[in-house]
């Protein structure tokens, strides 16, 4: 008989997410419904406003990827009024992004995603001196590392559980069977994990240099970019340099070892093997270099096929809503689409737990909305991102990839795994810390002939303006599309990362990359489904990001009523 | 008695008061700090400059010692409503280096979604428990605006799909005192503003227990974490301005500590960005700064570790921190008062009069109002 297991909040994630999954008598997954609980409708509230306020607004949509929405919705009007940006300000945006990949990925794999592969109970019973050993496995300068540090690390620890005061780390599904690590690589990992606390506020410190701070940056406008003292102080740039050296010292020498040593103990583990069940791949060009060209290429995967990757077509997004919670009849294009919310709320049933409110998967389910690329399902993120790279023949991707798996030993499939996914990221992070160096240099050279960091835009109130911005966000290909009339935000539309791995099955029941990664997972205990997190965090799922609406006309939702026209 | 041995005295009393409590860890915060290389000399550096950082004496540096090694006895409870998760990477950016960690060690995180190690239904048990186990003693902060149209339906969280306006209410119920942390939680923030979809609303407006509203997109990592030492020291709100925000954070103007204020009082202006007066750090007033009808203590404080502040970075305050600013202060680039700016002689007061009404008039009163007014009146 089957079970439904409900999953709600899924934490250590942006936002509010609700997954549930059926499991057979053998705890198989054989259905899953993933579902956003919380709708925001910042998109209505950009209409009739000034395009130069939208960077500011659509920022509002995350405080994690902050820096992202700012600067796509940025570079979106620049699109529709055809705004050409100096070249310094190209370098510096490039920069803060560079900054804030380096930081976003390394609090998505210690803080976020780290609990699922890290089992911190575990840890408590190692040998530190045998840790310490073991850390030099995976590379021959560890951090944090060391026999006393990790000594230290465990003491700490050790007083919580022991008082049975866990804080943070109380009630978790510490023991399960699917975590992997031996207590002395939990060690190692819990110990890096607190170091990252440190090393991921060195590098916020890095993107408020050019940004004024971090979270919510605020040195982007349409045309340029305001932080021009900045950038022609020798002091600041040292700054950020030295930052920069730091960060990528833990970068090296922590997380690049331990995915190692996560492939290395999970590489049999069957939850990890699977989860790439939607074999389509959506990346875009980004990272300006020094030359003008992008650290990482954009292309659409379609099956699997990394031989025929090809360019991307816009005119082949849409997004449908027929299980989501809004009213439409066909799928729509982005610049055309409408959003009438249609709450249907839950439907009681028994649950693993008992009865419990669950999702209508027949009916409406989710406030995402599930776009498609002509008609179908794909997935985005680091994997895409370097799938895409790899397949056009980027030579510091390939590079970087073939690396990876000689030093694991594990096979090209392997990318193709929930493993796969979060080296990706990693790999991503490595790149980035790289390669974000030549942009500084170009910059270095180029300030010495050229100061300019602004181009003041123009609006004419008698024109109707049409533009978009694909940009990459640390969770994959983020799009903003916008429609100026009378000199106002006529229509906005953000079609995010998340939307597209975390929505609903479509109106021809295609399920997209959540759904699809946890059909056929077997789970050890259903009351304590860690190997559900693991896979949707391998995601690095943001739900504010993915709950939007574009036109809101004649919207009314029972007890309220929304005026269309704006300010 | 002078207001500030008042204040010593009623912080000694509170201290006293959590010693009495039962404690939760054997372990003393000079044991934990030992074992990450902090020396004693160092905390008392760091209490020194929380002190400060506080708008307090410096004699005042021994109660915040003493504070922080009992503030394990002080259970946190952190819910997410409708938000961006922007104010906890903040929080996440707490900045005294090494010592936050700790500080997170000895408040008692009970609930934190985006921290937690718990998932799902043991994460529900984890707030049901706490909220039981520490009712009337725990600190309640909000991250998010609450949504109250449609019943509150656009969120709920949970396996038993509560709404966030049922969780709030409930939650409100048994704290001792209630944070809003951000604009969102304190005003509702950017999905209040028009048309408000949602019918988000700041916290204060759904529950009728005091709450103390830490404005700003996000706020900084410092006046998070010292409103919550606030509490923890004396056992009692902060004083409060006229939207109920510390005085010790919000009771002074952008525009009255700006770097470039001289550069105003100058009649020097960034004319466009990226212009020689934007080189040179001109005031950034006719660009669009809403510095002069915004109170916060980013000029001093800044934000990460101290590294910048939007005006540094060359672009004006936007008035994050103050209720509806983005409707009363949009659109971002011009100047609030721009019809009036024809001469230097119109002051960002005068200016600030002319389009707020009637709310120059609280403004102008708070800006005067010491910081400790309220403690001597009680």
């Amino acid at each position: 008989m089957s079970q439904r297991v409900v999953i709600d909040p899924i934490t250590r994630i942006e936002g509010h997410l609700r997954v549930e999954v059926e499991v057979d008598e053998n705890n198989v997954i054989q259905n899953a419904w993933s579902s956003s609980t919380l709708w925001r409708g910042i998109e209505v509230i950009l209409k009739g406003r000034t395009p130069m306020d939208v960077g500011l607004i659509v920022q509002r949509i995350c405080g994690v990827c902050t820096y992202s929405h700012y600067r796509c919705g940025t570079e979106a009007v620049e699109n529709a009024l055809g705004v050409k940006i100096p070249l310094n300000a190209k370098y510096l945006r490039s920069l803060m992004q560079t900054s804030l990949y380096m930081h976003d990925h390394i609090v998505h794999f210690y803080h976020l995603h780290g609990l699922d592969w890290v089992d911190v109970v575990s840890a408590l019973s190692a040998d530190p001196a045998k840790a310490a050993q073991v850390a030099l496995k995976y590379t021959d300068k560890p951090i944090a590392a060391g026999e006393g540090e990790l000594r230290a690390v465990q003491e700490r620890v050790k007083g919580f559980v022991e008082k049975g005061q866990l804080g943070p780390f109380a009630n978790a599904y510490w023991g399960n069977g699917t975590y992997k690590f031996t207590p002395e690589q939990n060690l190692i990992a819990l110990s890096h994990y607190l170091k990252a606390l440190e090393v991921q506020r060195v590098a916020a410190e890095m993107l408020a240099i050019f940004g004024g701070k971090q979270p919510h940056p605020q040195s982007l406008v349409v045309g340029g970019v305001t932080s021009v003292r900045d950038m022609l102080s020798p002091a600041r740039l040292q700054e950020w340099k030295q930052k920069h050296a730091y960060v990528t010292d833990f970068i090296k020498r922590a997380y690049q070892a331990d995915i190692v040593m996560a492939a290395e103990a999970f590489g049999t583990e069957p939850s990890v093997l699977g989860g790439v069940n939607v074999k389509n791949f959506l990346a875009t060009d980004d990272f300006v270099l020094a030359d003008g060209e992008y650290m990482f290429n954009g292309g659409v995967i379609m099956n699997g096929d990394l031989a025929g990757v090809s360019d991307i077509n816009p005119d082949l997004i849409a997004e449908d809503v027929t299980h989501a919670w809004y009213s439409a009849d066909n799928a729509q294009h982005p610049y055309d689409g409408t959003t009438v919310p249609n709450y249907t709320g839950f439907v009681e049933r028994d649950t693993v737990y008992g009865k419990l409110p669950t999702l209508d998967g027949d009916g409406k389910y989710s406030w995402v909305k599930s776009p498609r690329y002509n008609g179908e399902p794909v997935e985005v993120g680091p994997l895409s991102s370097l799938l895409v790279s790899y397949a056009r023949g980027n030579k510091v991707v390939v590079d970087a990839v073939n690396a990876l798996l000689a030093r694991t030993g594990l096979p090209v499939e392997a990318l193709f795994t929930t493993l796969g996914r979060t080296a990706a990221r990693m790999l991503q992070t490595v790149i980035v810390a790289d390669e974000g160096l030549r942009t500084f240099d170009a910059l270095l050279t180029n300030i010495q002939s050229d100061e300019a960091t602004y181009v003041k835009p123009e609006i004419d109130a008698n024109k109707e303006y049409v533009g978009h911005a694909m940009i990459e966000a640390p969770r994959g290909m983020l799009s903003h599309w916008i429609r100026i009339k009378g000199g106002k935000v006529e229509n906005y539309q953000a079609v995010v990362p998340t939307t597209w791995n975390a929505g609903p099955k479509d109106a021809n029941g295609k399920i997209g990359p959540y759904e699809a990664s946890l059909i056929g997972l077997k789970l050890e205990d259903p009351t304590k489904p860690l190997e559900v997190i693991r896979i949707i965090h391998s995601f690095d799922p943001c739900m504010a990001c993915s709950v939007h609406v574009m036109d809101f006309k004649g919207a009314s939702l029972s007890e309220f009523k929304v005026s269309p026209n704006g300010l | 008695m002078d207001t500030h041995a008042a204040l010593y005295e009623q912080g000694k009393q509170r201290l006293e008061t959590l010693r009495s409590l039962p404690r939760r860890h054997e372990e003393t915060i000079f044991d934990k700090m030992a074992q990450h290389g902090i020396t004693r000399r160092d905390f008392m550096k760091w209490s020194a400059s929380v002190t400060a950082m506080l708008a307090l004496p410096l004699p005042f540096s021994t109660l915040v010692a003493e504070a922080a090694e009992l503030a394990d006895r002080v259970p946190l409870i952190w819910l997410h409503m409708a938000e961006c998760t922007g104010c906890s990477e903040s929080l996440v950016r707490a900045d005294t280096p090494n010592l936050d960690s700790l500080i997170f060690d000895h408040i008692s995180l009970e609930y934190h979604e985006t921290l937690m190690a718990a998932a799902g239904w043991q994460a529900e048990e984890n707030l049901e428990h706490a909220l039981e186990t520490y009712k009337g003693n725990y600190l309640l902060a909000v991250e998010g605006a609450v949504p109250t149209a449609n019943n509150g339906a656009f969120l709920t969280v949970g396996c038993k799909g509560h709404t966030g306006l049922e969780i709030i209410k409930h939650a409100a119920e048994g704290a001792a005192a209630i944070v809003s942390v951000g604009t969102c939680a304190s005003f509702g923030g950017v999905q209040a503003a028009y048309p408000n979809p949602t019918g988000a609303k700041g916290v204060h407006e759904v529950v009728s227990k005091p709450v103390i509203n830490l404005g700003g997109c996000p706020p900084s990592e410092k006046n998070i974490v010292g409103t919550l030492m606030y509490f923890i020291m004396f056992g009692k709100l902060p004083a409060l301005d006229m939207f109920n925000r510390p005085k010790w954070a919000y009771g002074a103007r952008v525009h009255d500590n700006c770097e470039r204020r001289g550069r105003f009082d100058a009649g020097e202006f960034v004319e466009e960005f990226g212009d020689h007066g934007a080189k040179e750090g001109y005031c950034l007033y006719k660009v669009g700064c809403k510095g002069p009808y915004t109170y916060n203590n980013c000029p001093t404080e800044r934000f990460n570790h101290h590294t910048s502040w939007p005006v540094l970075a060359g672009h004006g305050c936007m008035g994050c921190s103050e209720p509806n600013f983005w409707d009363d202060m949009a659109d971002f680039e011009k100047p609030l008062g721009r019809q009036l700016l024809h001469g230097l002689d119109a002051t960002a007061d005068t200016i600030g009069a002319v389009i707020l009404g009637a709310t120059v008039v609280g403004i102008g009163a708070h800006a005067v109002a010491s910081v400790f007014a309220q403690a001597k009146e009680d």
